[in-house]
């Protein structure tokens, strides 16, 4: 009996030394996390995994200086549901884990545009891969950057090759009420209105389903080209019902098309649509290959657009940390330190492009594609043709470049 | 079609001396009247009573904004626009009369709101996208004929969501009927997002995938619309094979004039009637090789029509909807007035006690109930899928809500009410969706606002909706 209870004690003795020993371990190599925030699920989750796998992949391959340095990086993906009020909360508890010193994300600028006031307040930095309207960065948060393009010149890119089009004098156009829609319809029209074109209407819609009532006034009005602010899930459905409603001009969107998805929802229906785009596919870009392989074999599948952008983003996150660390000499920086770090970052040479921030977070130049659907066939997308590139300084950058 | 009026008042006032007389009388007991005539005859009233009032709310509207934007003429535009929302205000109404009925058979039975409805629904539009694109899968699924193919993918629908509904019936709502009513409705909210996230699980392993696209595109019947001129007299333009058309040959002059124009119309003539044109690629016509005749129908000649004016086009997909819808409803009334079954769920939503000491399994009644409500979901579900092209888990959220209003505001427990009230709702919804677009700063967004706007005016001034009866009281 005695010898019992003195075993039980030995016993837990050893193993709350055992344990103690391995927390000074684990204090001893220091555990920075990297989150990505992104729509793991509901209707573009397929965006969205794309973004966190891609940036995952960069944690994986390019945290060696960071882990040569005695730091752990770990990744940790959020779903932000494409809805605001899931990516703020998300965004709260990211905040309040002290090892989280950066943010990739989000896909939709009406959950990014919420969620960085949040992570702003902590200091915490948010680079984007896909957020493109205007007041992400117009805003002059410290914290927030982006690497791809804005609403405004994609828009207005939309609108100049809507214009070039041959027999387009008429547009009528569609947006879905988010802050992302919204916004580059409207630089499309402004845009449209200067080119001579006539604006038969400008309508938004959340409907997600059936357009019968939406197509109808569409019908009578007979425009040449319909622009539809939108995401694939729902300008996809769209353009099929319109098709097979009868409506035989020219679709054009924004980079919200820009999913294989698209093929598959609009079907034959789609083929022929024009989309401009922030982020052109992967073949596009001759650095990406390499990356376009690793994610295969990492994923089964291939890699859809942003990918590379996120992968980027996640890039530039990890080198911003480690010159923030070695300006701290070794030792782990403060998040404000880390944002100052990456908003410093200069010429950084990503998979799509050259990378670097004005005062502002916007890339200074960024790349804007025209692209045009080839097939119906989803594994098709990737070939889509582009058709012209444009390279468009951000507003400061022009400002400051006169 | 009401399953409320087990013994209607004697008939007062004006119609009652018509409503006595023996061979009226005659007329109103007979099958073919009861079962066939008076249905359909129901649902062309509602639906050309619905357009007639809306077409004239549309152009007071028109006169007193003549000009809501520069250049833009509303009377104009709705004049254009007119068949066209019809059309499509009838495909959605159906559709939410449809749904309607489950929520208004489950409230005349249980007096209690099915909010796992619109899943069953959902569910319906999933296990129509599972047959298609199995048989796709297996390949010619173009080859099948589309009158076998159609109506075997809705009915499999239909058993598959009516027999899901009777599980859940017996898994969650009857342990707790004895409960207070406000139980059995969290559970059918809680339902309602179990069978969302069971679906969205089973897609996701099964099709890596829930945004799953009926394989539409190997069915070009359904992609191509129908044209429909109706400048002068309407003019179907189906296409009813087999038929032999009287023609002309076309060479020489004859052709060279209609290859001016876009298209020509083939007429389609049945026992010496011309029932419409069906319109035919110029560029396809060869001098001398086939047949053609410029019909004329209504002393106009169809060819004469300028080209792209005025000609709306339907899609198939909205007369399937209105064909299978016209046809389960029709067999739904005589189920429920026409056989003992029938007569049963009669009695049980009448008073459940009695009913049950009469002889009459109750349990039994409720279960079937549920089965046909559910049926009628799941067949909407799969004619909504068809039509939209792709499904989601979430696609049922606001047809149900839609649907749910459609039947109060018809007049909930009461059938014929639910088949009013989508057709009501599908007609403004429709008429508002195209004419709120020329009015600055309004725009199609605000649909649903005006559209419920007018069922809360309607429920301020009928509150048992348009068609309920005053239930003093409940069980």
């Amino acid at each position: 009996m005695r010898s019992k209870k003195f075993m039980l004690v030995a016993l837990v003795m050893i193993a709350a030394l055992s344990l103690s020993v391995a927390f000074v371990q684990a204090q001893d190599t220091q555990v920075i996390k990297i989150a990505s925030q992104s729509p793991l699920s509901g209707p573009q989750s397929i965006l969205g995994i794309s973004i966190r796998n891609s940036a995952e992949l960069a944690v994986e391959q390019l945290s060696a200086d960071l882990e040569a340095a005695g730091f752990t990086v770990e990744f940790v993906p959020y779903d932000d549901q494409a809805t605001p009020d899931v990516g703020v909360s998300n965004a709260n508890n990211i905040v309040n884990d002290a090892a989280i010193l950066a943010v990739v994300g989000h896909l939709n600028s009406g959950v990014a545009l919420p969620s960085s006031v949040v992570y702003d307040d902590s200091d915490l930095v948010m680079v984007s891969p896909a957020n493109t309207n205007v007041n992400i960065t117009d805003r002059g948060l410290v914290t927030v950057n982006r690497i791809c393009g804005r609403d405004d010149s994609q828009g207005a890119a939309g609108a100049q090759f809507a214009a070039s089009l041959e027999g387009v004098e008429t547009v009528y156009v569609l947006h879905d009420t988010t802050a992302y829609g919204l916004g580059v319809a409207e630089f499309f029209q402004a845009e449209a209105e200067a080119q001579g074109l006539e604006i038969l209407g400008f309508e938004g819609t959340e409907e997600a389903a059936n357009f019968d009532g939406i197509i109808q006034p569409i019908l009578a009005l007979e425009p040449d080209l319909i622009y539809f602010g939108g995401i694939y899930s729902q300008t996809g459905i769209f353009i099929n019902q319109a098709r097979s409603a009868g409506y035989e001009g020219i679709f054009v969107g924004p980079d919200g098309f820009d999913s294989s998805e698209f093929a598959e929802l609009a079907g034959d229906a789609g083929v022929g649509t024009y989309y401009t785009s922030v982020a052109a596919p992967v073949s596009v870009y001759p650095e990406a290959e390499q990356f376009a392989a690793d994610y295969e074999e990492a994923y089964g599948e291939g890699v859809q657009p942003f990918g590379a952008q996120a992968y980027d983003s996640a890039a530039i996150v990890l080198a911003g940390i480690l010159a923030a660390v070695e300006a701290n000499d070794g030792a782990l920086p403060t998040r404000a330190q880390v944002a100052e770090a990456v908003r410093a970052i200069e010429g950084f040479e990503g998979l799509t492009g050259t990378v670097t921030f004005d005062d502002n977070g916007d890339n200074e130049i960024a790349s804007y594609f025209i692209l045009q659907v080839v097939s119906a066939d989803k594994d098709e997308w990737n070939n889509n043709e582009l058709l012209s590139t444009q390279e468009i300084p951000s507003p400061l950058f022009a400002e400051a470049m006169g | 079609m009401s399953t409320e009026t087990v013994n209607p008042r004697p008939p007062v006032g004006l119609l009652s001396s018509v409503l006595t007389n023996p061979i009226v009388q005659r007329i109103r007991s007979n099958w073919l009247y009861r079962f066939i005539v008076f249905p359909i005859g129901q649902m062309i009233f509602f639906i050309a009573g619905a357009a007639l009032i809306m077409t004239v709310i549309a152009y007071f509207v028109a006169f007193l904004f003549p000009e809501p934007r520069p250049n833009i003429i509303l009377a104009d535009q709705i004049t254009k626009q007119l068949p066209g929302m019809v059309i499509s205000g009838i495909g959605i109404g159906f559709v939410y009369a449809m749904i309607a009925l489950g929520y208004t058979l489950v409230y005349g039975v249980l007096k209690f709101i099915n909010f796992a409805h619109s899943e069953i629904f959902m569910v319906g539009a999933f296990i129509g996208f599972e047959v298609m694109e199995t048989l796709a899968a297996r390949g010619g699924i173009g080859d099948i004929s589309p009158f076998i193919l159609i109506p075997a993918t809705v009915i499999i629908a239909m058993l598959v969501s009516g027999t899901l509904a009777v599980v859940i019936e017996r898994v969650a709502y009857r342990p707790l009927r004895g409960a207070p009513r406000l139980v059995p409705l969290i559970t059918a909210i809680g339902l309602s997002f179990l069978l969302i996230d069971g679906v969205r699980a089973i897609a996701a392993i099964t099709r890596n995938d829930f945004n799953l696209t009926y394989p539409t595109n190997e069915l070009p019947y359904l992609r191509n619309p129908i044209p429909l001129s109706f400048n002068g007299a309407v003019v179907g333009g189906f296409n009813l094979g087999g038929t032999t058309y009287e023609t002309l040959t076309a060479d020489g002059a004859d052709l060279e004039e209609w290859q001016v124009k876009e298209t020509v119309y083939q007429a389609v003539t049945v026992g010496g009637v011309t029932l419409g044109g069906v319109p035919v690629d110029t560029n396809d016509i060869t001098t001398g090789e086939t047949e053609y005749e410029l019909i004329l129908i209504g002393g106009r000649d169809l060819n004469e029509i300028e080209d792209g004016a005025n000609v709306v086009n339907i899609r198939v997909t909205i007369v399937i909807i209105v064909f299978s819808a016209v046809l389960m409803l029709v067999l739904l009334n005589y189920f429920v007035n026409g056989t003992k079954m029938g007569r049963g769920i009669r009695a049980v939503s009448q008073d459940q006690t009695t009913a049950g000491l009469m002889g009459i399994n109750v349990n039994r009644m409720i279960a079937l109930t549920f089965f046909i409500g559910g049926a009628f979901g799941g067949g909407a579900g799969a004619l909504f899928g068809l039509n939209v092209g792709t499904v989601t888990p979430y696609v049922g959220f606001f047809p149900g809500i839609k649907a749910f209003t459609a039947a109060v505001l018809g007049g909930i427990g009461n059938v014929t009410g639910a088949l009013l009230g989508g057709l009501t709702l599908g007609m403004v919804e429709s008429f508002l969706n195209g004419t709120l677009v020329y009015f600055p700063a309004l725009g199609q967004r605000y649909t649903d606002i005006f559209a419920f706007s007018v069922l809360i005016l309607i429920l301020i001034f009928r509150p048992s909706g348009l068609l309920g009866e005053r239930v003093d009281e409940k069980v």
